[in-house]
């Protein structure tokens, strides 16, 4: 199969599934369906880093946390009627997400520009391990900082608005959040064709001829950095008002793990390859989960197996031609 | 604690001095446990190349190896041979079916395929044991307190695992620079295809390092079982501890790890202490200890990132 044909059966069979859940008056399919397309969003976030980029970074769920408590903080605020400053100026919360995710994205870029600017130094192993351990950070202090729920996280109690959406339908989050990753796909598959997208694949593969024709390596790095950053950000503020909750399980290591299998069930520099892996991801955890209690033992045999019999994936698996990255 | 050393006079500055040096000494067993989790991964990654999530996953299963022995037979000391016994064999099984085939793999493939052990073995530990915490007592030979100089009585039990510590330092020093073993990991470290080329049987050697790695990850956690609950999921906090250390020791390097071990612990709880203290003299109490304590959470993170602005191959790192 081509690669265009594997991506139109990965939409086609979204498409099916969500069109049973409206037939079939399963709202709960819907909200399932949301779920995956979150992640995709997520995870194609960190595919632009490591699967164009082969930078392997550990530590996503930061960006996907902050992303979300940016959205849950002013969605509370907002809720309370107590303004976030009042000093020097006055900030108040908002429950518009044409405001929020501009927020999301813009606190994710910037620790993602931090962290990357530390992290960077470091190549292979170090990098992995560092942005594992800042990803950590964050996670403590969201546990140990009192003033939004700590350890016991922050609930929304009504969804977040986007002009024209039913916020009590799930059709209309599953709708706005479509719109999202449609909108990130694009943005990669402009950004991998363009000359930052070229000069990450050719750092990837050879960092010191990138640097004989005058491109630094590092400020390319750190540009798709955060760029992926922002887009794995944006997609915790839609997960926060997916759930209506936000808390310190989102920061958690486990977490950037998830959205690393996501990428490399799916397929590693694939454009639809995040979005194969949080099908395969969600379903599995959905319906794996239901019938037998310990399914992560069976989802551990299966990413062993990925990794050492089968690289590439999904769609690794079903495409012959090589990635384009 | 606080209330014991007002008792012994009204000096503030005494009180304060014995506070300080049993938080001292407490962050130098807290570094000494994870010195033990360090230098297995930093052997590991020296000689084989490999980094490796699941050593989280073998400090649990000592840990449970050490309660469920000692639960069974009222003795903890098999509890802790058990603990040593059931990490290493629990390693080279991993090693000889999974950890082998990734050597020639790139970090990546090894993130992952670790990290699928690490839900294996986490999960598969919960279908055997339940969710639920096992409890590990201290020893009676070890369950009495010393007294400081100040006054302070100090659990004898975590002087202990600071002595258990030095001692498997100095070992591993001595093994690594003295033995057979050693050279031959040594020179694992620089040649691997060299010393396969003299005729030393590679794969069995990376078993052994590779165990030995697990039996010490083992150990550490039957030693701080006995402070903290036993239960799924311990391993992989001080795993990522483990890794700062060595990020900042420097990879490959048990020296580094040493000192990293003593200085992330020492760091991460004079912070806890100090941190909120010092806040008090400019916010009021609660301010200062709920920023206090956020703040010190942070602090062996901020520790990281200065080394690694100064020295990013870590402070007595080579070059990897």
């Amino acid at each position: 199969m081509r690669e265009w044909q594997v991506n139109f059966a990965l939409v086609a069979i979204m498409a099916g599934f969500v069109g049973y859940a409206v037939l079939a008056d399963e709202p709960f399919l819907i909200t399932l369906a949301t779920r995956i397309v979150i992640f995709a969003i997520a995870a194609t976030g960190l595919n632009l880093a490591l699967g164009y980029g082969g930078l392997v970074s550990f530590g996503h769920a930061a960006f996907f946390g902050l992303g979300g408590y940016a959205c849950g903080i002013l969605a509370s605020h907002a809720q309370d009627y107590v303004p976030i400053f009042e000093t020097p100026f006055l900030i108040e919360g908002t429950n518009q997400m044409l405001t929020i995710w501009p927020v999301a994205i813009g606190v994710s870029a910037i620790a993602a520009l931090a962290i990357g600017a530390l992290s960077l130094r470091t190549t292979g192993v170090y990098f992995i391990m560092i942005t594992l351990a800042f990803a950590q950070m964050i996670f403590y202090f969201a546990i140990s900082w009192p003033a939004y729920g700590g350890e016991d996280g922050l609930s929304i109690y009504v969804r977040n608005e986007f002009p024209g959406m039913d916020p009590f339908a799930p059709m209309g989050l599953f709708q706005v959040s479509t719109g999202v990753l449609i909108l990130v796909l694009l943005l990669v598959w402009r950004i991998t064709n363009a000359r930052l997208g070229l000069a990450l694949r050719a750092a990837r593969q050879n960092a010191q001829r990138v640097s004989a024709v005058g491109i630094r390596p590092f400020g390319v790095r750190l540009t798709v950095f955060t760029i992926s950053a922002a887009i794995t950000g944006w997609a915790g503020a839609l997960f926060v008002d997916l759930n209506k909750f936000v808390s310190p399980s989102m920061l958690s290591w486990e977490v950037s793990g998830e959205i690393m299998i996501i990428v490399i069930l799916g397929g590693v520099g694939r454009l639809f390859g995040p979005l194969a892996g949080a099908m395969l991801f969600i379903l599995l955890e959905h319906y794996l989960g239901g019938v037998f209690e310990f399914w992560k033992i069976l989802l551990g045999l299966a990413l062993l197996t990925v990794v050492l019999f089968a690289r590439g994936g999904v769609i690794g698996l079903l495409v012959r031609e090589p990635r384009n990255g | 604690m606080l209330d014991q050393s007002r008792g012994f006079g009204d000096q503030k500055a005494q009180m304060t001095t014995a506070l300080v040096l049993e938080q001292l000494l407490n962050g130098v067993q807290f570094g000494v446990t994870l010195f033990l989790m360090a230098a297995g991964l930093t052997l590991v990654f020296g000689v084989m190349g490999l980094i490796n999530l699941a050593h989280g996953s073998l400090y649990m299963i000592g840990a449970f190896a050490c309660a469920s022995v000692a639960a069974v037979t009222g003795s903890f000391w098999l509890g802790l041979a058990a603990s040593l016994a059931g990490a290493a064999a629990a390693g080279a099984l991993i090693e000889i079916t999974v950890i082998r085939r990734l050597y020639a793999r790139d970090h990546l493939d090894q993130v992952l395929a670790t990290f699928a052990l690490i839900l294996i073995l986490s999960e598969g530990t919960r279908w055997v044991f339940g969710s639920f915490p096992l409890f590990l007592d201290i020893p009676d030979l070890l369950s009495g307190t010393v007294t400081l100089p100040g006054g302070t009585p100090y659990s004898l039990y975590r002087l202990a695992i600071i002595g258990v510590g030095l001692a498997v330092a100095a070992g591993l020093f001595l093994l690594i620079a003295r033995t057979r073993l050693g050279i031959r990991i040594r020179a694992g470290e620089s040649d691997r295809e060299m010393i396969a080329a003299l005729g030393i049987n590679i794969d069995r050697l990376y078993t052994v390092v590779f165990a030995l790695g697990a039996a010490l990850a083992g150990l550490a956690g039957a030693l701080v079982g006995a402070l903290q609950s036993v239960e799924v999921g311990m391993g992989e906090p001080v795993l990522i501890l483990a890794f700062v250390v060595i990020v900042i020791g420097g990879i490959g390097s048990i020296k580094g790890a040493l000192i990293g071990s003593i200085l992330v612990g020492v760091t991460d709880t004079m912070g806890r202490i100090l941190l909120p203290e010092a806040f008090k003299l400019m916010l009021d109490p609660a301010a200062a200890i709920a920023t206090g304590s956020a703040i010190a959470s942070m602090l062996i993170y901020a520790l990281m990132a200065v080394v690694l602005v100064i020295r990013p191959q870590g402070l007595f790192g080579g070059g990897h």
